[in-house]
């Protein structure tokens, strides 16, 4: 299946990376080379096959809903690029006067 | 004395002996780590001031005979494993400056066993790579050939144990990422199965396939630190509710009458003559020990690839979504608006490999393509699973080569991903599945080291770890090592 511009765009909006113009077409290509890998997969009959999303087809366990950790507000922002009065900091998502 | 030639055992006895102490020995290394690291970058952060701190708290312990298991041996960590105050980057430039808050469970236990962090080990960026040529604090050397690749992701860790910069070291393995690095770097690499290793704070790649394990120079070596390391954790809701499993009491039984499956699918790959002939050898070896071979059939084992090209960057995709520019890690300069904030954050914060698998794990979970790809591919994964359990109804191991051949130069691939993906053909089928495997070292070719792969059903590391120990007890290979 071949990749197209639109579609391209597309997905690196939805995963919220920009793509410099000069590498688009080689990044193009190279997504298509690999896409091409999956035909293989048609070729396979699932028709009775149940997916398989936990190698070991485990399920989830479940625990009483308890606090376990204490607040750590001021340690876990020390990592934060941009943080004023114990709130990140990002640029205006509300449109309106300031 | 040359303490970085001992075992792991040699120096728990020379420790207790009091021939030498945890002080000396984090030296020794510290000291081989300055000499030689410049040469490979095989560690991204050496801990010297923790290290010797660690070294002189085992020291006590052994003057008041409370000593603990583990007690002052060093090690390295991969760098995707959070260390609380120490840097952890998982090799990109997303988390170049970035201090752990908390430490993850398998620091956890092996500090609490008394081993003493060296530091951490250079890496592919989030583990996606097959020849640590994606790191952002640049590649790693190869220490048999330093114009050759060490393998990935875990090849820092790799390189370091190989060139004796360490006695062993923590690694993770999401398609091949402990084995085939051990290959080309004739070592002992263990992933064991899936959910045996704690993921807490093991930074996520592929969650249905990550799994930590061990870089090692022998099989005796990797049994005595999995085990540590091993076991339930609560803080890790995909962790099997299991004990640590007791990986040294059967190292030394013989494995005369077990069964060894060999399956035809791998060996009608295309080899070089090396390979083969490596492969051979090792299968007379086995056979002189007494055990028996088996042809079987893994029918679907071709569709691995392409499977694991869909789950993985599917997975691959979800999980680094957290990196927003926001709550920690990098940030692009003057963001315009928020989605320029996000967009050029992650443009300017990720290599090209790891850009290039979010956007096909975007593109395969994307709405109109999830069932042609990724479910797909989660029903695919089941057939090669079916084919694994009906091949232990008649075998105890499989053995195949890791690799399709030697560690190659710097650069060949570095400009085709497809051929990079092909490194890890044989390695990623134990991953979808989620069983055990091993890759100990079988051979050399033109003075390069070469590995062949074992691969055990659920839960059974320790039969791994006692086929390649009676390997290891008959043959030299895991005892060579490259000159620095």
């Amino acid at each position: 299946m071949a990749l197209t511009d639109k579609e391209l765009k597309e997905i690196a909006y939805l995963a919220r990376i920009n793509v410099n113009q000069n590498i688009f077409p080689s990044l193009k290509k190279e997504l298509q080379d690999i896409l091409a890998l999956f035909d293989e997969l048609n070729n396979a009959d699932t028709s009775d096959i149940e997916a398989m999303s936990h190698p070991l087809d485990l399920s989830q366990p479940t625990r009483e809903d308890q606090v376990t950790e204490v607040n750590e507000r001021e340690k876990l922002q020390k990592n934060a690029p941009l943080v004023k009065s114990g709130l990140f900091l990002v640029p205006k998502v509300i449109d309106g006067e300031d | 004395m040359d303490l970085h030639k001992f075992s792991i055992s040699q120096l728990l006895d020379g420790l207790k002996n009091k021939q030498f102490s945890s002080t000396e020995l984090t030296k020794h290394y510290l000291k081989r780590i300055s000499k030689h690291d410049d040469d490979l970058n095989s560690y991204i952060s050496v801990t010297e001031d923790l290290a010797l701190k660690q070294a002189d708290a085992a020291d006590k312990r052994y003057h008041d005979d409370k000593a603990l298991p583990l007690d002052g041996i060093p090690l390295a960590h991969k760098d995707i494993f959070c260390t609380k105050g120490v840097l952890t980057t998982c090799g990109s430039k997303m988390l170049a400056n970035f201090e752990a808050p908390y430490s993850s469970t398998v620091y956890e236990r092996l500090n609490s066993k008394g081993m003493v962090m060296l530091g951490k080990t250079n890496m592919d960026e989030f583990a996606m790579g097959s020849s640590n040529e994606t790191s952002y604090f640049g590649p790693v050397k190869n220490p048999w050939n330093l114009r050759n690749v060490p393998g990935g992701s875990s090849g820092g860790s790799a390189a370091c144990v190989s060139a004796e910069l360490a006695p062993v070291a923590t690694a993770t393995d999401t398609g091949g990422s402990i084995r085939q690095p051990a290959s080309l770097c004739g070592l002992t690499g263990i992933k064991p199965t899936y959910g045996r290793v704690s993921r807490f704070g093991m930074i996520a790649f592929a969650s249905s396939l990550d799994q930590g394990g061990v870089l090692s120079r022998s099989a005796e070596d990797a049994a005595l630190v999995l085990e540590a390391m091993s076991g339930h954790d609560p803080k890790d809701s995909t962790s099997l509710n299991y004990e640590a499993p007791d990986l040294i009491s059967d190292i030394n039984k013989p494995i005369k009458g077990m069964k060894i499956g060999l399956p035809k699918e791998f060996f009608e790959k295309e080899m070089p003559e090396y390979s083969q002939k490596s492969i051979q050898q090792a299968i007379e070896v086995y056979k002189n020990l007494g055990a028996e071979f088996v042809e079987i059939s893994l029918r679907n084992i071709n569709l691995s690839l392409p499977i694991y090209y869909i789950i993985a960057p599917a997975e691959c995709s979800a999980n680094l979504s957290r990196y927003d520019g926001v709550r920690y890690g990098y940030r692009c300069n003057d963001p315009k608006d928020i989605d320029d904030l996000f967009m050029r954050t992650r443009e300017e914060g990720f290599g090209a490999e790891v850009k290039r698998r979010i956007l096909i794990g975007t593109y395969v979970l994307s709405a109109g393509y999830y069932d042609a790809y990724y479910l797909k591919a989660q029903k695919c994964r089941r057939l090669v699973a079916n084919d694994f359990l009906e091949a232990f109804e008649k075998v105890d191991v499989i053995l195949s080569p890791t690799t399709p051949g030697t560690s190659f130069k710097a650069g060949e691939k570095t400009n085709n991903p497809l051929e990079m993906y092909l490194q890890d053909i044989f390695t990623i089928p134990a991953n979808l599945v989620g069983l055990p495997g091993l890759s100990i070292p079988c051979g050399e070719h033109e003075g390069l080291p070469l590995g062949m792969q074992l691969i055990g059903n659920s839960l059974e590391e320790a039969k791994l770890l006692q086929f390649a120990h009676s390997y290891q007890l008959n043959t030299d290979w895991h005892k060579n090592m490259p000159n620095l």
